[in-house]
This record gives C-alpha cells, structure tokens and sequence, in this order.
C-alpha cells in the first residue's frame, strides 16, 4: 500500500518494540494464514499503523479465560503487544486495567462511541435456564450483556468452543442451560472460532481482514470461518501415513505410541473434526507441536457433538474411509493351493500307477513260479 | 524286418478299460475346449509366480521323459549295435511317437498366446540364444522323425512294398537324426534350469551338470519305460514274457543309474548343500523320497537273481519311473521359489490334472488301439496257439 511511509512504520515498530522487518513479516504471516498475498500483508501493516484503531468489546461468559490465555500466549512476536495495539480493546475483564464501575462505565462509554463500529467478542457459552441467572456481571445476566452489546456492534465474534457451540458447560445435562451465542442472536452473522482453546491466530486473521478490507472471511454452515474449519484434522495430519499403512498405538506408551504411530484407537477424533491444527499447530515453535503431534489423540474440541460428548478413548467415526480391523500383508499371498479334490486326485494317480504295477508285479511272479515248477517237474520226469 | 512283427488283430477294439480311457479322454477335450474358449486362468491354478505348472512339468518335461524308449532302444541297437533288443524298439517307438507329439501339443495348450506359436519356425524370428527354441524346434522335429521311423509299420501292414522299399534305404538317416535330437533337447530340459537360475532350490540347482543330470536320468526313464511297456502288454496280453531281454534293460539302468547318483550327490557334496537335506523342510522330504525312488531299483538290480525275475523288473523301473518325474517336479515345480518373499503358492487345480490324466488316457488308448490294427508287437509263437483256444474272445482283457 503506497500510503504507508516509512515514518509511519518506524513509529509502529518502535511503539511495539519490533524493528520494521520483524514487523512486516508479521503482516506477512497473517496474510499467509488467510491465505491472501504478501501484498495483503503491507496492506495490513498499514491498517495496523492507522491511528484509529477499532474498538473491540470482549465479553465472557461461562468459561475459563483459555481463549484469552491463549492468545497472551502468541508470542512470536510480543503478540499480546500487537493485539493491544492494533485494536482497542475497550473492555475486556480479564485484561482491562479498570475495575468494578469504572470498568462498566468505560464499556458504556466506548460502546456509545463506536455506535455499529465496534467488534463484539464473545467468550464462553451464555446460560439461559432460569432466566440466566447463573452468570452474572454487574448486577446483569450475561444473556442481557450479549444482547445489549450486540444490538450495535458491526461484526460479532465467538471465540472459544462454549462461545460457538455450548463447550464444556453445555455437556450432559447442561445444568445451566448453557447456549453458544448464534443461538441467543439468531437474526445476526456471527463468526464462530470454536477451539478449546482456539488458535489464536484463526481469531487473528478473522480481526485482521475485518480491520483491514471491513470484510468477513466466508463460513462454513456453522459458521466457522472456512480457512481454519473447511478441512479435517485428519486430511493433513502428520501420523495420517501411519493410519493409511495400519500402523497404530494400541495403548499410551507402548511401542507404536513411542514410534509415534497413528493415535486412531486410542480414540483420536482427527478423522471427524473440522480445524487447521495438523497444519497451523500451536505455540509458535514448530515441530509437531500440538495435541496428535505430541501423542495426545485429538479430542474434538471444535466440533459439536465430539467435544465433551464422545468418550475420550472412543474410535471416532471416520468419514474419509475406515480402516480395516486386519490389514493385508505386504507379502500377499496370491495362487491357489490345493485342494481336497485335486490333493485326491493326484493321490488317485498315484495309488492307479502302483495298484496296477503291484497286480502287474502279482502275475508277472505267478507266471515265474508256475515256469520254475514246470522246470522242476519236467527234470524230475526226465531222472525219472 | 517284416514277419517280426505282428498286430493282435484277434483282439476286442471295444473293452472295459479302452472305454474308461475314452471317457477320460473325452473329458480332457471338453476341458480344453475351455480352456481355449475362455483362457488359461479359467481351468489352471497359474499365476504370475507359476507360469509353468502341471502341464507344462508333467505333459512335457516328464512326459517326454517318459517317452525317451525308442531314444533309449535306439542307441542300444542301432549305436551298440545290440541286436536282441531289436523286438523291443517298434513297441517302444510307438510309445515314444504318442509321448512327443502330446507332449508337443500339451506345450501348445500351455502356451498363453498360443497364436504366435508359427514364429518358432520363422527363421528371422529366432532367438538363437533362446533355450526354449532349441528344445522347441527339437521336439517338433523330433515327433516328424519319429513318424518318419514308425512309418515301416504302416506300410507293412498296408502292404505297401514300394513305400517300405524306399524308407529302409533312407531310414538310417532318420535314425541317426533320432538319435541326436532327444540327446539335443533332453539335455536342453536341464539347461532351462540353468535359465532359472536361484529361483531353482540349491538341492536341485547346479548350473553346469543340469544338462548331464537331464540327459541320464531320460535314458534311465527310456529303459524303464520299454520295462515296463513290455510288462504290462506281458499280463494285459497275455503272452510270454520278454524277461530274457528285459534283464539286459536292467544292468544298463543300474549302471546309469550308479553315475547318476555318484555325480549327483558329488556335485550337492562340492557346492555344500549337503545339510540341506536334513534340514527338515517339505523339500528336503521331497528330496529324500526322490532319492529313496532312486536307491530302490539300484539295490534291486545289484543282483543278477533279482535282474532275471520279470516282477522285479518292473517294481525296479517304476521305482525309475516315479524316481525320475519326482526329480523334473523337484526342479521345476517343488523347489521353485518365484520371490524372494515366497509370496506364491501352486498346485494343480482339479481341471488341470483331469486334463493331465486324459492325455495319459489317450496315449495308453492310442496304444492299445494300434497294437491291435498295426504289426507292432514281435511275433509270439506261444500266445499264438494259446489264444483262439485257451481264451474266450468274450472274456475282458487285462490292458
């Protein structure tokens, strides 16, 4: 983008602690993970440096603030610094330094402001069961919160599985009534980032492309966007050769687990849950690192229905194709062996052959005795 | 020549075991029309690993084997120059004539494109350096010559002086081509093992002998063979018994049969394969049976007693006999690894042994029918005044 400087750049990467390069390939990366071009990267860069930043008001329901550690936690680079600076985060309750009245009074404040600008960010599942009394803030249940801050809120974000389909306090008999947000707001769009917790950087790029082009990426009917949710685990997993060979761990720790074998009957959900994990992993560090990369089998967490609902060590259902209980041997037996009829047959051969050389045998001796005695007899005639 | 033979024209064409053969013949025929109808796969057990299977290892490697009499009697009377086992040769000749030429069409019925098979003959298509053509083109000749030499027979029979007058001018050429023809290719059948290379069992692979081993062991099948062809027509016929010159059969088996072994287990002894045999595998069974049908005729033959009496003849050469196809199974079929991962199992499905059995039907059929029209069987002054009074026309014959 031409109307980025390089004043402008400098002042950012100096307000962030980058240097300039750092701060680009950072765009970059993003861009990269929405699957845009470099150039949507420096077109990034340039909203980043923008003055006027969005406001963005982070509610949380029932939930454990995973979502929010988790993305504290993207650190390459200082990310909670970026996040902080691209947006403005104008109430959040786990990292907004106000508190009590002034805390609630700032969001009133921001959200009058930024009247259908800002970007509602919602994280855990809202209860509802009798009248939403099991999570209140300030006096106020949350489902009134949601409502309220949704009504003028341009796009409207579910971080986190609770947020985008119950999660955790949704499970077995859902005490509290707990409901994902596109459930209590059924006339908006919501952007769904299910994950327990979710990657940061699905939640990142989705912000990104709302700051920079004011565009939703598109959805999947659950309304995930489809860049992080349009695959299966499965598809791109790394031990995925081990599944297609038949080679599994049976049980944590034994031989095939160390040998870092396909997790499937330890009951990896890989094969049924839609996310980018195999392929975005966790952590920044590279190397395999997350849930089936480090022997831990998949749990579902973004998927409805697998999540907190199937057993931990239950076989998954795979939609891609099921593997057989007995895999064929690399060295197949192929040909066809004997059997009783013909084994019988070549005995019959056999038994033919030596019946009638012995019966041959029989009369040729007969013959030679009956000739020797006639011998016999004719010499004793002829003493005689 | 003619006068020493004669047909047993007094005999049934139509018996019991002459209609058995014709029913097991007539299924071998139904079965081929099968297989060319709908393919090899349709009626055989091979695969990619067992291209040759029974057919192939029976019809012909032992099949021909089977069929080395007249090769054998051939070098006695016309190379030995041994002329009292001169009687045996034209019964031997016939048995070889229906041994060669079935045992030719039974390659042709193996052969997966069996429509290419003229290009054996067209001299620009040859692979000279091919095995199979030496042993294909040999056979092919071979069964012409074979025809060839038979032809007296026919002509005596037809009373056909002129034809008779020139085949004993020109007959000893085809004798001598007779003679050099199966030693070509008999010994050509232990090279193809050679081609096979360490796909064939170290108990039965030894590179340079093949060809030795091959050749011996088709004489030492031919001698047997005429034992046990005159045996069988001795009982089934009815006539007296041809041991006084069988027992000279028997010495040359047993002497064969001596360099055989000797060479044999020398050869096993110098490649080191000796431990093999004990090693308790199928094959290492198969090997020690094989042998054992070796040593039996040895020890029988050793003595001149055993060597006079008719009954220990024959139990000597069928012990040969079965010695000899059980040692071309061995090598082409039971110690034959396709892979090295021995991923391929044969055995010869049911159709295909009925086919095997109904050619075997049809050569002992062939047989009895044309000693019976054409002057085959040396005269015998004794059966010839036993049979129209001693036995009833009605009465079912043996054979």
């Amino acid at each position: 983008m031409s109307t980025i400087t390089e004043q402008q750049l400098e002042e950012v990467a100096s307000r962030l602690g980058l240097n300039r390069r750092g701060f680009l390939k950072f765009c970059t990366g993003v861009a990269a993970t929405l699957g845009l071009s470099s150039t949507a990267g420096i077109q990034m860069a340039h909203a980043v440096t923008q003055a006027r930043r969005p406001s963005v008001i982070w509610l949380s329901g029932q939930e454990c603030t995973g979502c929010t550690e988790s993305l504290l936690r993207t650190t390459h680079p200082t990310l909670e610094t970026l996040i902080l600076d691209m947006i403005s985060l104008d109430y959040s309750e786990a990292l907004c330094a106000a508190a009590g009245h002034q805390a609630e009074a700032a969001k009133h404040a921001a959200m009058e402001e930024n009247k259908g600008k800002y970007v509602l960010v919602v994280e855990g599942s809202i209860p509802t069961k009798d009248g939403g009394i099991y999570c209140k803030i300030a006096g106020k249940t949350m489902l009134e919160h949601v409502k309220e801050a949704a009504d003028d809120a341009a796009a409207i974000i579910a971080i986190g599985s609770c947020a985008s389909w119950g999660g955790v306090p949704s499970a077995g008999i859902n005490p509290t009534g707990a409901t994902p947000v596109h459930e209590i707001l059924p006339d908006k769009t919501i952007i769904n980032i299910p994950g327990c917790p979710p990657n940061p950087y699905n939640f990142l790029a989705t912000v990104l492309q709302y700051v920079t082009f004011g565009t939703l990426p598109e959805l999947d009917d659950k309304g995930r966007p489809k860049f992080a949710y349009g695959r299966i685990i499965h598809e791109h997993c790394e031990r995925r050769a081990h599944f297609d060979a038949g080679r599994f761990a049976k049980e944590f720790g034994d031989e095939g687990h160390r040998l870092g074998y396909c997790l499937y009957k330890l009951g990896c959900k890989g094969p049924e849950t839609y996310a980018n994990c195999s392929t975005q992993e966790f952590g920044d560090v590279g190397g395999g690192a997350w849930p089936v990369g480090v022997g831990a089998p998949c749990f579902g967490c973004t998927e409805q229905g697998v999540g907190f609902t199937k057993a931990l060590h239950e076989k998954s259902e795979v939609t891609t194709h099921a593997p057989p209980d007995i895999f064929p041997p690399i060295n197949a037996q192929s040909g066809e062996g004997a059997t009783a009829t013909s084994a019988g047959l070549l005995g019959a051969v056999i038994g033919a052959a030596v019946g009638a050389t012995a019966m041959t045998v029989r009369q040729l001796g007969k013959a030679e005795k009956e000739a020797e005695k006639g011998a016999e007899h004719a010499a004793a005639e002829e003493q005689q | 020549m003619s006068g020493h033979h004669q047909p047993l024209s007094n005999r049934k064409l139509i018996t019991l075991p002459s209609l058995i053969l014709a029913v097991l013949a007539f299924i071998a025929l139904v079965l081929l029309a099968k297989r060319f109808a709908f393919g090899l796969g349709s009626v055989t057990n091979l695969n990619d690993g067992y291209p040759w299977g029974l057919w192939v290892v029976y019809d012909v490697v032992v099949g021909t084997g089977f069929a080395c009499g007249g090769y054998a009697l051939a070098l006695v009377v016309y190379i030995a120059n041994k002329g009292k086992y001169h009687p045996l040769v034209r019964p031997a000749l016939l048995a070889s004539l229906f041994g060669y030429t079935l045992g030719g069409i039974s390659a042709f019925i193996d052969m997966g494109r069996y429509w290419n098979f003229y290009n054996m003959f067209l001299p620009d298509q040859m692979n000279l350096n091919s095995v199979m053509l030496e042993v294909g083109l040999c056979v092919t000749a071979y069964c012409t010559v074979l025809f060839i030499e038979f032809m007296p027979a026919v002509a005596e029979h037809y009373k056909m002086q002129k034809l008779k007058a020139i085949l004993e001018k020109v007959l000893f050429v085809f004798i001598a081509i007779g003679v050099l023809l199966p030693t070509m290719h008999q010994s050509s059948l232990g090279s193809l093992l050679i081609a096979m290379g360490y796909k064939v069992d170290p108990l039965w692979q030894s590179l340079q002998l093949q060809p030795l081993f091959a050749i011996l062991t088709a004489i030492t099948l031919g001698f047997s063979i005429v034992i046990f062809e005159a045996s069988f027509v001795t009982v089934g016929f009815k006539r007296s018994s041809e041991t006084h010159i069988l027992k000279g059969l028997g010495k040359m088996i047993q002497v064969m049969l001596s360099v055989y072994l000797v060479i044999r287990f020398g050869d096993l002894a110098m490649r080191g394969v000796l431990p093999n045999i004990f090693d308790g595998s199928f094959r290492s069974f198969m090997f020690m049976v094989e042998t054992v049908l070796f040593v039996v005729p040895l020890v029988i033959l050793s003595s001149p007693q055993r060597r006079n009496r008719g009954s220990m003849l024959l139990i000597a050469a069928v012990s040969m006999l079965f010695a000899g196809a059980l040692y071309r199974f061995n090598a082409f079929l039971i110690g034959w690894t396709p892979d090295a991962s021995n991923s391929f199992v044969y055995f010869p499905s049911t159709e295909e042994f009925l086919v095997s059995i109904g050619i075997i039907a049809m050569e002992i059929l062939g047989y009895l029918i044309i000693v019976k029209w054409l002057p085959i069987l040396p005269v015998d002054h004794a059966a010839d005044h036993a049979e129209p009074h001693g036995k009833p026309a009605s009465q079912p014959e043996q054979a």
